[in-house]
């Protein structure tokens, strides 16, 4: 009783989110100041604290991580539909950068007000604002092909075929290096060096991390603007109503299909921006890296911070990004050094993310920053048919939720 | 205005069937030829080839029945599945190798493969009721997102510890079944395929059974068709669906033995890719079906030695993009599996 009152107040009204839109952009905008003023002038120890604990790369991955969680987060949380294939779309993302910003396919010779590296005109190379779009686009329309045959599956069904689309794209990048004569994806190898950001004459070179950082954060921010503006909009409103009940919104009149259609196309792109801005982070694009961990770990990130809430999804992305490529790794080395020891730490990432999964469905569904309704659902009495029959006769297993 | 609204859907349909039709017709015709050529060119390679298959089949066949018997009693795709094999063979290895140090067929060594062989069963068995009492039992009732992605973390859970068990890197070992083969018509034989079969059969046999003919059986039947219902007819669902995970987990631990002793390699990450083949052999039979899953393990494990294994073929390398393209085109196209019935949701 003391949970429905509790969630019958909105939990994120317009001034709570624009609360945390100005504390978004200060700690960026701090992060940008720091690395950008302060850091070149400051002492060594200083330095070398920032540089381990909080490196400009690993903030602009947690940037980058930010939007796929987003896009992940429109078709979990939004739309109900579990994809555990999302990884599929970061490497096509990055893939379309490998194609379009680098030397990789020397045959031809293209630029469109892109950035070839001096004396290597060979190669594609377009604008990085134009290879965001087409990035977008591309993974949009696997989204769609992916989505359209599969979507009226099942929900656990689904699950299992977004995992091995998952599967196929990253092992044809692997095997890609030799489809009937053509090098698609450079195999194992990769594609390097993908082209420095060119931006209105401005280049974005790789001591430029800060100003790099700035890109990634504005498209970050812009994610979540769309997913904030897209969840009050008629067709977040549909996605939300698929997701509590499918068959109460069709009859609705919410055309099912088209509506988790748009959501795949929607998340799909995310994946696909941000393969592209990872290419760029990095400066490559390696086959190795597209696993299904990934998928797990960006799927963790929605989870933790609570399916459906954006902040959330930019709490627990921020947090378990932090964690994956630099804490796991900064804490080894600090309880190493001060036992003595020699722990692989960051292979512990397997026991930490799995736990997370199992202790947060089983006592926290909704997630730590939960949205309202989501928190309602996760917790919804679901009366089996003899419990509403006969209320009064106690059956073990049907009314356990009370106990958690 | 009303007459053009209400035909558009239906031409739309009947160009989507025609469609899925005419693109069964085109797959379908492309396999055959592609069997066919290979057929013609080298029978006894393709022969060959195809009881390699089966035995891997057998494997799958194997894991595959944990998949479909839980999702039959509880509708839960048990992502760990495929990890519980991964530390059945990793088990196996530690006990049979390590610890009993039987390498090598030896009379003695074939003895304590049967020990072995029970012991592994009664692991993974154990190891499966107690992650379904500890997670899934808790989440029946929630919605169904909440046990999928548990499953996937009690799935990263099972990796560590093979993980941490095994080592990162791969371990080779010296198996007890013979490595070697032999020669019918020019046919090779492989002794561990033939093992492996004629171990795997029996123990479908007593799990059909069991499911069919005992009392045991029929109250899983009886909790798999209605929960409630089957509570009132006095049956302990919970009871009911610990064995269901038992005998899963059994099976899967036969596997992971004959798995380790049939390649002579562990490594802790072979449950996920396994698992998966394992699964789309479940989907293809029809999931929820016993028979459905042999055959669907069968099946897989052919299709998977033809594409490795022939002259003419995509090759080994893309034999992960093969089977779960199949996965794909039967969720598109039958969902419902090779021996499954069409579900309706209730309402």
């Amino acid at each position: 009783m003391a949970e429905e009152t509790k969630a019958a107040a909105p939990a994120h009204t317009s001034s709570s989110n624009t609360k945390w839109a100005i504390g978004f952009i200060t700690v960026v905008l701090a992060i940008y100041a720091i690395n950008k003023f302060y850091l070149p002038t400051a002492p060594v120890q200083v330095k070398t604290f920032f540089n381990s604990w909080f490196s400009l790369t690993s903030m602009g991955e947690i940037m980058i991580y930010i939007l796929m969680a987003l896009g992940l987060n429109i078709v979990v949380g939004y739309a109900g539909l579990l994809d555990l294939g999302y990884v599929a779309f970061w490497a096509l993302g990055g893939y379309v950068a490998g194609w379009l910003m680098s030397g990789h396919f020397d045959q031809w010779t293209v630029n469109f007000f892109g950035n070839p590296p001096a004396g290597l005109p060979n190669g594609i190379h377009l604008n990085f604002l134009l290879v965001l779009v087409l990035g977008g686009v591309f993974t949009a329309i696997w989204g769609v092909i992916i989505g359209a045959p599969t979507l009226r599956l099942k929900s656990d069904y689904l699950a299992l075929v977004t995992l091995g689309f998952g599967e196929i794209i990253p092992q044809v990048m692997v095997n890609g290096e030799d489809i009937g004569g053509f090098n698609l994806t450079n195999g194992t190898k990769g594609i390097n060096p993908v082209d420095n950001i060119k931006l209105f004459g401005y280049e974005f070179g790789p001591f430029a991390l800060a100003d790099k950082f700035l890109i990634y954060a504005a498209l970050a921010g812009l994610m979540i603007i769309l997913s904030l503006r897209l969840r009050d909009g008629r067709l977040g409103r549909a996605w939300l109503a698929i997701r509590e009940d499918e068959l109460a919104a069709s009859m609705m009149g919410v055309p099912l299909m088209r509506t988790k259609l748009a959501s795949y196309a929607v998340g799909a792109t995310a994946g696909g921006v941000g393969g592209v801005a990872f290419a760029t982070l990095i400066g490559g694009v390696y086959a190795e890296r597209f696993n299904f961990q990934v998928s797990i770990i960006i799927l963790s990130m929605v989870v933790l911070g609570g399916m459906g809430n954006v902040w959330g999804v930019l709490v627990g992305a921020t947090l378990l990004a932090w964690v994956n490529n630099t804490g796991l790794v900064q804490f080894g080395n600090i309880i190493n050094s001060a036992t003595g020891k020699n722990i692989d730490f960051p292979s512990f990432n397997f026991l930490i993310f799995g736990v997370l999964l199992i202790l947060m469905m089983l006592f926290r569904r909704e997630g730590f920053l939960p949205e309202a309704r989501v928190r309602l659902i996760m917790h919804e009495e679901e009366f089996s048919e003899v419990a509403v029959v006969t209320d009064d006769i106690e059956v073990e297993g049907v009314h356990h939720h009370e106990h958690n | 205005m009303t007459s053009t609204t209400a035909s558009a859907p239906r031409a739309s349909v009947n160009v989507g069937k025609l469609l899925t039709r005419i693109s069964i017709v085109l797959i379908a015709a492309v396999v055959i030829y592609w069997l066919g050529r290979n057929f013609l060119d080298s029978p006894t390679q393709f022969l060959s080839v195809g009881i390699t298959g089966l035995s891997n089949g057998a494997l799958y066949a194997l894991i595959a029945l944990g998949y479909t018997l839980v999702y039959g009693i509880i509708e839960l795709i048990n992502f760990a599945h495929g990890d519980l094999f991964m530390l059945g063979a990793v088990f196996s290895y530690f006990f049979l190798t390590s610890f009993l140090g039987a390498e090598g067929a030896t009379p003695r060594n074939y003895a304590m493969l049967g020990l072995t062989l029970v012991l592994a069963m009664v692991f993974c068995a154990t190891l499966n009721v107690v992650i379904e009492r500890l997670a899934y039992r808790r989440l029946r009732d929630a919605p169904k997102l909440a046990p999928l992605i548990t499953a996937v973390g009690v799935s990263f859970v099972l990796q560590f510890i093979g993980l941490k068990w095994n080592g990162s890197a791969p371990r080779n070992f010296t198996t007890v079944l013979p490595q070697t083969s032999f020669t019918v018509a020019g046919v090779v034989v492989p002794w561990n395929a033939l093992a492996i079969i004629s171990l795997t059969i029996p123990l479908l046999l007593v799990l059909v059974t069991l499911v069919n003919k005992t009392k045991q059986g029929r109250a899983m039947r009886a909790t798999a068709q209605d929960k409630d219902a089957a509570r009132l007819m006095g049956i302990d669902v919970n009871k009911t669906i610990s064995l269901v995970f038992a005998l899963g987990g059994a099976m899967a631990g036969a596997a992971g033995l004959m798995f380790a002793q049939s390649v002579g390699t562990v490594a802790y990450n072979i449950g996920f890719q396994l698992g998966l083949i394992a699964f789309t052999s479940a989907v293809l039979g029809g999931v929820g079906n016993l028979y459905g899953a042999v055959l669907g393990g069968f099946l897989i494990g052919v299709i998977q030695g033809f594409n490795d294994g022939l002259p003419f073929g995509p090759g080994q390398k893309w034999s992960q993009t093969v089977v779960f393209t199949i996965l794909i085109l039967l969720m598109v196209y039958k969902p419902a599996g090779l021996l499954g019935k069409a579900t309706t949701e209730k309402v």
